[in-house]
């Protein structure tokens, strides 16, 4: 429309071929970024399409809530039984277990930390905790398997059976015989694999609540414990909340550590000592020896527990996003 | 780990050294400080609880592990369960290929994602990507295993490879998250600056942006490879395990310390088992260093998180 000079462009705009540097870079970046998708992507379609068959041969719900699991070993077609209830029970059993002994530590350790601690100490405590995340999980498989259940967890476990055993109705949960490895030792070490990544983030939130109202509750005379209780704990609830589903998300996808102490038995009881499986243990307890109708059987397993841990994790990450993101827990 | 000043009001003292308080002398008031003092106790105890786990692993991996360990663990393969001596050179040699490998498959890709979020990231997508990036760091390590698996190994077989392949995907997230908080510490003056200059956009970000946050860079990296270099169920499924040292990069099926950890551990022949504390001591000791250097060149960084 108006006058652009013809030809020549101007001096400023470059001509050579280091114009195109700066797009390719860009799409070079995009692309990095939209494989971060597509790895996520073909992960869900690679395995969903390898289980699918089981699903079918099985029923999708009669697959989730049946509880007879018998291998196949035929190379073409599926002549086993697959109903994953007793592993899915264990896995649930097993994470509660460990949600339900480690949010009371890690709230105490986060509160202490945040509140109560020297202010020397602060760092070297949180680095303490965080470190125990920095644990292998075989290695934690290892030491409670020769050292921690066999050693501390075992007397414990007979002292409660024997004492809550005979009790009606709560007597079930505690039920013998206790076994060497059972839902209760998986789900004690558990714990401690993950107090880490709930202390780390309610930490972080806890840190969070605005120091005017901390302070205002003081000049109202609180006490260290009503301030702690009444406004840190009720302002960072749903932080809290956040941070013990990213736990139980860890919890419910933990493999080794669970496959080395949970017993390894395809069937599922009530009581705490007995010795289950659960989703995640099953398959690297039996993958190596499975025929190609077990392994499709056992993705189709680790299907359902993804589908069970995205959504933990989805529904964890909007609490937690709510208070803005929260750095430094990708590492743990 | 950015966090707002904590604040630096100190809790009033207890009044109860002045008696005449009505505070003191007040029952409801002495009951809510004794409440207190109570739970202060309690979280004091619920602390060193949480700290007597990683105290008891440390000393226990400490002693049992260096019965075993040794020159010759580090320099022999494994003989079966139930001979003494021996070491786990395979699975050093397994773990440090398969971790190489996949450090160079996934942390330069992690960077790449982690420079389009920050620098060119804006809208949906990078919104998207952002999300589902932490939603992977969730994703249990056993399903990466069953994808690679689902995904590659029925065709080309267990291996080297697609053991890296595994870690790489496992890294990945992790990679992305720490360098895109890396990246957003680098102030905005330098990009305007470099700008300024005359610079293009990729040179601003390749000589100016990434080596001012390299060291951040080199934590997050860092902390993946420790992490990495600790799992073993994905593992299970696509390097397998051997029995000997493998150099192939693909076919042959490959170990790591981990696996050795985990076939010694489980199986019931004591010489087996004490070479799996002695494997415990020397993966806890490489994961460590790493975590602890990482810390380090973090802390010496000019741009970082604190």
């Amino acid at each position: 429309m108006t006058s652009a000079p013809p030809g020549r462009a101007s001096a400023l705009q470059a001509t050579g071929a280091g114009r195109y540097a700066d797009p390719l870079f860009k799409w070079a970046a995009i692309t990095a970024g939209v494989s971060v998708l597509a790895v996520l992507g073909l992960m869900i379609g690679s395995t969903t399409a390898d289980a699918w068959p089981v699903f079918q041969y099985q029923g999708f719900v009669d697959f989730f809530v049946n509880d007879e699991w018998r291998a196949g070993f035929s190379r073409t077609d599926f002549t086993g039984e697959y109903g994953a209830f007793s592993f899915i029970f264990g896995t649930l059993v097993v994470a509660l277990i460990a949600i339900v002994l480690a949010l009371p530590l890690a709230l105490a350790v986060s509160l202490y930390i945040t509140r109560l601690a020297p202010r020397r100490m602060k760092g070297p405590l949180a680095y303490t905790v965080e470190l125990l995340a920095a644990v292998p999980s075989v290695v934690y498989g290892l030491w409670g398997l020769l050292y921690f259940v066999p050693t501390f967890l075992r007397p414990v476990m007979e002292l409660l059976s024997a004492a809550l055993a005979p009790v009606p109705l709560l007597g079930t949960f505690f039920a013998g015989p206790v076994y060497s490895t059972n839902y209760l030792a998986a789900g004690t070490v558990l714990a401690i694999m993950i107090l880490p990544i709930i202390t780390a983030i309610s930490r972080e939130v806890i840190a969070q609540v605005p120091p005017e109202q901390v302070q205002a509750a003081y000049g109202l005379g609180a006490t260290d414990w009503e301030v702690m209780r009444k406004i840190i704990l009720r302002r960072s609830f749903p932080g809290v909340v956040g941070a013990t589903m990213l736990g139980l998300g860890r919890a419910l996808g933990e493999t080794i550590a669970v496959a080395m102490l949970i017993g390894g038995s395809q069937r599922w009881g009530l009581s705490l000592f007995f010795g289950g499986d659960a989703m995640a243990a099953h398959i690297a307890n039996t993958f190596q020896d499975a025929a190609p109708e077990t392994v499709q059987a056992l993705i189709a397993i680790g299907v359902g527990l993804f589908i069970i841990t995205v959504i933990v994790n989805v529904l964890a990450r909007l609490l937690v996003w709510r208070i803005g993101r929260v750095a430094g827990d990708a590492a743990l | 780990m950015s966090s707002l000043p904590v604040t630096t009001l100190a809790p009033p003292r207890p009044a109860s050294e002045v008696s005449s308080s009505l505070r003191a002398a007040d029952p409801h008031s002495r009951r809510r400080r004794r409440r207190s003092r109570v739970m202060r106790t309690v979280l004091l105890a619920g602390m060193i609880a949480a700290m007597i786990p990683l105290a008891l692993i440390l000393i226990e991996v400490g002693r049992r592990g260096a019965n075993a360990f040794g020159w010759s663990f580090l320099t022999q393969t494994e003989p079966p369960f139930r001979r003494e001596g021996g070491g786990y050179l395979q699975g050093l040699v397994g773990t440090f290929y398969m971790v190489t490998f996949a450090t160079a498959m996934s942390v330069p890709l992690g960077i790449m994602a982690a420079v389009y979020l920050v620098e060119y990231g804006r809208g949906w997508l990078a919104r998207v990507i952002r999300f589902f990036t932490d939603v992977m760091t969730g994703v249990p390590s056993v399903f990466v295993g069953l994808f690679v698996y689902a995904l590659l190994i029925r065709d080309i077989g267990f291996g080297t490879f697609v053991g890296a392949l595994a870690l790489s995907v496992i890294m990945l997230p992790i990679v992305v998250r720490s360098s895109e908080e890396m990246l957003k510490l680098v102030p905005e003056d330098q990009r305007a600056a470099s700008a300024a200059l005359g610079a293009r956009r990729w040179q601003t970000i390749v000589k100016v942006v990434l080596p001012t946050a390299r060291p951040g860079l080199v934590t997050g990296a860092m902390l993946a490879v420790a992490r990495a270099a600790g799992e073993t169920a994905p593992l299970l499924l696509t390097a397998l395990g051997a029995l000997s040292v493998v150099t192939a990069v693909q076919g042959t099926p490959q170990s790591a310390l981990t696996l050795l950890i985990y076939d010694g551990a489980t199986q019931p022949f004591a010489p087996g088992q004490q070479r799996a504390w002695a494997g415990a001591l020397l993966l806890l000791g490489i994961v460590f260093v790493f975590t602890a250097v990482a810390r380090f060149v973090s802390s010496r960084s000019t741009v970082r998180p604190d």
